[in-house]
């Protein structure tokens, strides 16, 4: 009893190959149609369950919890906080950017979750946790409905 | 759970997303992959250069594995020997498509089949296509059974692939 | 095979839900999940907070496109903060949810579970096809340009040589489950059809036409599963899931017996003697096989020896298989006629069975007075086999 073993690495074949979807899409949801909307108007939105008085951001068109149905939508604060932030350097490829894009966790007093996005206007040494910053929007008629109509947060000046 | 429940849900056609009715996100997936065919499949497809078809053969159970395999699955323990089969056969099952890999339409119907290889164990089948066989000869069952041969690309052009076998046909 | 059918709980189904199968649902998966997981809570009489653990299943995450889609469920399938469990074997992973959901219960761990599963298949553009491309063999088999249906068609060929079947026998399978799904709430493709119709459908891949084929849907279901306590607490018309089976044969598709389905023979046989079942032809008296495509339904019949090899056309031919037959086989509908949002389609053919036996699947309801039914799935690459057996 044997087991062959490949001397020659010319031999070990490698076959190359791609997935073919050519795209997906992922359609918003119930809670995600409100929360785009209102990101559209400027608003960020999130949803409360009454029963146990979790506020959700993202919004959830159910409650984690008690699993009831959530349809209380309302804006957070105007201010934010810094939860917790990094730096990248460089991109998915590993190929170094021309300059740093600061990524933050942003909280909401008496919201559970948070959001995910850039930090703008300020430089590296004068950043810390908790921070309060506020979200930058696109020109209104330049938005379309997404997490990138928010181009970045930024500090709330004194 | 009665016909008429009404079940949550909130269906939409084709042409309300064309129409931009609905709101979504898109993302486009950018893997690749390198398959690694391992030792078993590296030499297989190295012998379809050659124009020959390579095998396995276990010694406990002496079954005969096309494609090869290093372990037999059935004893759980490893194949022994290299074992050439012939590039001849007997068609298993075939078929008729009408579509490509995509679902689009084909010009012109293809036949593909699984083929049981002369010297293989018996049901060890490779799907391959059928050349020079009548759809109508599928549809009316001749096929079954029939004895096929490789045909090969030219030697300088086979690049060591499954697709190195252009396809089956029937041996007079 | 030697099996410890000894086990700490009798393990009992007591509520169910879905929500429509349909081509396009605008829910996220996890809202579907969701509203197919409230459902069963509420038709069990329970709250989220009286379910000890979850298990969850879906098929490839590149339909819903999302990797680690179990993780990115838990919430909406009410798995936070329990013991959270995703299983997976491709087409037949709803019904083997279930079972991962007994193994929960039989073995005394926990004592009410929840069971989610959710598909959407609607995300992959520009169309789910190209999906179930990558489930195939990247040296053997793909560089021939291979289409899922090749292989069903293969097989399903097969079988009508070895046995001499007509496609119009198998068309009937089509009529039959499109037309029972005329009366199910979630049925994506209910209709009243001929065998006409379908053998004068748009062919595919020859003896394949298209409706021969069960949709491409989007779709959720859930079921509560508990122990016998824990039953008797909440229903007095429990379900039990007395035997369960499940079994894998080779990746090596092309290296099989394609006329008949043996991993669904051993899967049924061990479900069969953990319910204590010796005659199954005799014994179950309602089936949810899985019927993606028409001839399905006829070579899981006789894998599971509810027919002989060969048999299970002429008892289609003869009614015995509708509704007011002797052995009813997929009154809801099936696959063909609900919808295939895979994982969630096994899941709809255990809590068909659940209804049946209960006597509240309304107009889908039997003739016969059912005691023991079977729901099964089918999936990864064909090869695998997954069975329930329940009782009132
Ligand atoms: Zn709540
Ligand atoms: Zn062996």
């Amino acid at each position: 009893m044997s087991i062959d073993k490949i001397r020659d690495l010319k031999s070990a074949k490698v076959i190359p190959g791609d997935m073919e979807v050519g795209k997906y899409v992922y359609t918003l949801g119930l809670a995600g149609e409100k929360f785009f909307n209102g990101l559209k108007n400027g608003k960020i939105l999130a949803s409360t369950c009454k029963k146990c008085g979790i506020t959700y951001l993202p919004p959830k068109a159910y409650c984690e919890e008690c699993h009831g149905a959530i349809d209380e939508y309302s804006e957070v604060g105007k201010i934010g906080m810094v939860y917790s932030y990094t730096i990248q350097y460089v991109d998915g490829s590993g190929k170094k950017l021309d300059e740093g894009v600061i990524w933050a966790l942003i909280k909401y007093e008496g919201v559970r979750g948070g959001i995910v996005h850039k930090l703008g206007e300020v430089d590296y040494d004068q950043l810390y946790i908790g921070m309060l910053v506020e979200p930058v929007f696109k020109k209104k008629a330049e938005r379309e409905g997404k997490i990138t109509d928010i181009l970045y947060f930024r500090p709330i000046k004194p | 759970m009665d016909k008429n429940v009404k079940l949550p849900g909130t269906p939409y056609s084709s042409d309300d997303f064309k129409k931009g009715k609905i709101p979504y996100v898109e993302d486009v997936p950018k893997a690749r992959y390198t398959w690694s065919a391992g030792i078993a499949m590296s030499r297989f497809l190295e012998e379809l250069k050659n124009g020959r078809i390579i095998a396995r053969k276990c010694h406990e159970c002496g079954r005969v594995y096309v494609p090869p395999r290093m372990f037999c699955s059935y004893c759980f323990r490893p194949t022994d020997e290299w074992v050439y089969v012939k590039d001849t056969g007997r068609v298993n099952t075939a078929v008729v498509s009408y579509i490509g890999a995509d679902r689009g339409k084909l010009g012109e119907p293809l036949v593909v089949a699984v083929i049981e290889l002369d010297g293989a164990s018996e049901g060890m089948g490779i799907l391959h296509k059928l050349g020079n066989v009548d759809p109508e000869d599928v549809k009316n069952r001749k096929v079954f059974n029939m004895r096929v041969k490789a045909v090969w690309k030219k030697p300088e052009e086979r690049e060591g692939a499954i697709t190195d076998i252009l396809y089956f046909e029937p041996i007079e | 095979m030697r099996m410890n059918i000894h086990f700490k709980n009798r393990v009992a189904c007591i509520g169910a839900g879905l929500t429509l199968f349909r081509r396009r649902l605008f829910e996220t998966p996890r809202e579907l999940a969701w509203e197919a997981a409230k459902q069963a809570l509420e038709n069990a009489g329970m709250e989220l907070k009286d379910i000890d653990c979850v298990v969850f299943g879906s098929a490839p995450d590149a339909f819903d496109g999302i990797h680690m889609q179990g993780e990115y469920m838990v919430d909406g399938a009410g798995g936070y903060k329990k013991p959270f469990t995703r299983v997976y074997v491709g087409g037949g992973t709803g019904v083997f949810s279930v079972i991962a959901g007994w193994w929960h219960v039989a073995s005394g761990l926990c004592d009410k579970v929840l069971v989610v599963a959710e598909e959407k298949m609607s995300p992959a553009l520009p169309h789910p096809q190209y999906v179930f491309h990558h489930i195939f063999d990247p040296i053997t088999d793909k560089p021939l340009g291979v289409n899922l249906i090749w292989i069903f068609a293969l097989e399903m060929h097969r079988y009508m040589y070895k046995y001499n079947i007509k496609k119009e026998d198998i068309a009937l399978v089509s009529v039959k489950n499109k037309r029972n799904a005329l009366d199910h709430p979630a049925a994506q493709l209910g209709a009243k059809i001929t065998v006409e119709d379908v053998l004068n459908s748009e062919v595919l891949v020859w003896p394949v036409q298209r409706l021969d084929i069960s949709p491409v849907s989007d779709g959720a279901g859930a079921l509560i599963l508990t122990s016998e306590e824990y039953a008797k607490q909440y229903t007095d018309t429990p379900v039990w899931i007395d035997g369960v089976g499940w079994n894998l044969d080779t990746t090596y598709w092309t290296n099989r017996d394609l006329a008949f389905p043996k991993y669904l023979y051993y899967a049924g046989k061990m479900a069969y003697k953990m319910a204590g079942i010796h005659n199954p032809r005799k014994e179950i008296d309602v089936a949810e096989v899985y019927d993606p495509f028409d001839y399905k339904e006829l070579h899981h019949m006789e894998g599971l020896q509810l027919a002989r090899k060969g048999e299970a056309p002429i008892l289609t031919r003869e009614g015995v298989t509708e509704r007011d037959g002797d052995l009813p086989i997929n009154p809801s509908g099936g696959l063909l006629g609900v919808g295939n949002p895979i994982a969630a389609a096994g899941i709809m053919k255990v809590a068909e069975i659940f209804w049946q036996l209960r006597k509240e699947a309304g107009k889908r309801q039997v003739a016969k007075d059912p005691t023991t039914g079977l729901a099964q799935a089918w999936g990864d690459l064909m090869q695998i086999g997954t069975v329930v057996v329940m009782r009132v």
